[in-house]
């Protein structure tokens, strides 16, 4: 009997962490240390001065991740000196998605002028431990003391097709929410875009 | 070459409809009785291209039975021409397939399933007194044994 009850609570304990994998408002988010586009290593402790993050998964071929490159680099402007610059992390794997691949990141990047580090999660750890499952998916964390608390996840904005149709800019409201001292309304919504390609998954 | 036709090998396409979800959103609840297997994918979703041939593969078989698949692509509507067309064609689809021109996703995920993340691909089979949904691509044999099981029933 015992050893059926002990299966039991594995198997509850096991269906819990499954589901309870991934960020929400409110929990402490986790530093990283990634290879940048220019063979450097950053981690979020390298920015003393921040506020807080804006951490975007995103990637060069997933459709959604190049209708937001410019919107992206447009955030990043006009937040980083307001104390919250944009990471951008691309957390596919290049044998299941070619035009992931790091040198592509790095034309990418140089093309479309980003003005952030844009980190390649190799070993697809850091987008797990997020809970992040699109391309591109938002996190912006706020730092209280030694902490980065996740403050808003989700999309970027309601118009993926046309940044001029936009209206409601879901992230540029949870940063300027911030900014004002106040919590982002909403602080969720749900990310729009690829799935992450992860050869392990599913 | 005004007039020709653009490939005279491919099998009859229909046009494909681009709507938006207010548009759309009937093809979900249509009361017959036909089992109706509404199906979202893009041609940039890997596992969504991977479950087409079974999806194909049990239309045909059910082909004299009340059973319809209706393919909504979430496809860029700027892609339409340059990728959408010419995929449906080089895949000899022969289903009906909608384009779903919706950007504020935000808005029509939760109307179509509260508990839908969005993640494609995404599959509704309904009929007039059942709906059920999946989330994962599927094979031939569980896909068929959905259509099969559905449509014995009386």
């Amino acid at each position: 009997m015992r050893s059926i009850i002990s299966f039991f609570l594995i198997f509850f304990f096991a269906v819990n962490i499954a589901h309870s994998s991934g960020y929400t408002i409110g929990d402490k988010a986790a530093d990283f240390k990634l290879k940048n586009i220019d063979q450097k290593l950053v981690s979020l402790s390298n920015y003393p001065d921040a506020k807080g993050f804006v951490v975007i998964f995103t990637c060069n071929g997933c459709p959604y991740a190049q209708a937001y490159q410019d919107r992206i680099v447009e955030i990043d402007k006009k937040y980083k000196s307001k104390g919250y610059p944009v990471i951008a992390i691309n957390p596919n794997d290049p044998a299941i998605a070619p035009d992931d691949s790091f040198d592509k990141m790095v034309s990418v990047a140089k093309k479309k002028g980003f003005t952030f580090p844009y980190l390649v999660d190799e070993k697809q750890e850091v987008y797990k431990n997020y809970g992040a499952t699109r391309t591109p998916h938002v996190y912006v964390l706020q730092k209280k003391g030694s902490d980065l608390v996740v403050q808003y996840i989700g999309a970027i904005d309601d118009n993926y097709q046309d940044a001029t149709k936009v209206t409601s800019p879901f992230l540029a409201n949870a940063l300027d929410a911030l900014i004002a001292g106040s919590r982002p309304e909403p602080s969720t919504t749900k990310a729009i875009g690829c799935g992450i390609k992860d050869k392990n998954k599913k | 070459m005004l007039g020709q036709p653009l490939n005279p090998q491919v099998p009859d396409m229909k046009n494909i409809r681009v709507l938006n979800f207010d548009q759309f959103e009937p093809s979900l609840h249509l009361k017959n009785d036909t089992i109706y297997l509404v199906n979202f994918w893009a041609t940039w979703c890997a596992p969504c291209i991977a479950e087409l041939p079974a999806i194909k593969a049990v239309e045909k078989k059910y082909s004299d039975k009340k059973f319809k698949v209706l393919l909504v692509s979430l496809d860029l509507p700027g892609q339409l021409k340059s990728r959408l067309i010419p995929f449906v064609r080089s895949n000899k689809i022969t289903s009906d397939v909608v384009l779903l021109d919706d950007p504020n996703q935000n808005r029509w995920i939760d109307q179509v399933d509260k508990n839908w993340s969005g993640e494609i691909p995404y599959t509704v089979i309904y009929g007039k007194d059942f709906r059920d949904s999946y989330t994962h691509s599927f094979s031939y044999k569980t896909l068929d044994s959905i259509i099969n099981r559905k449509i014995k029933l009386p």
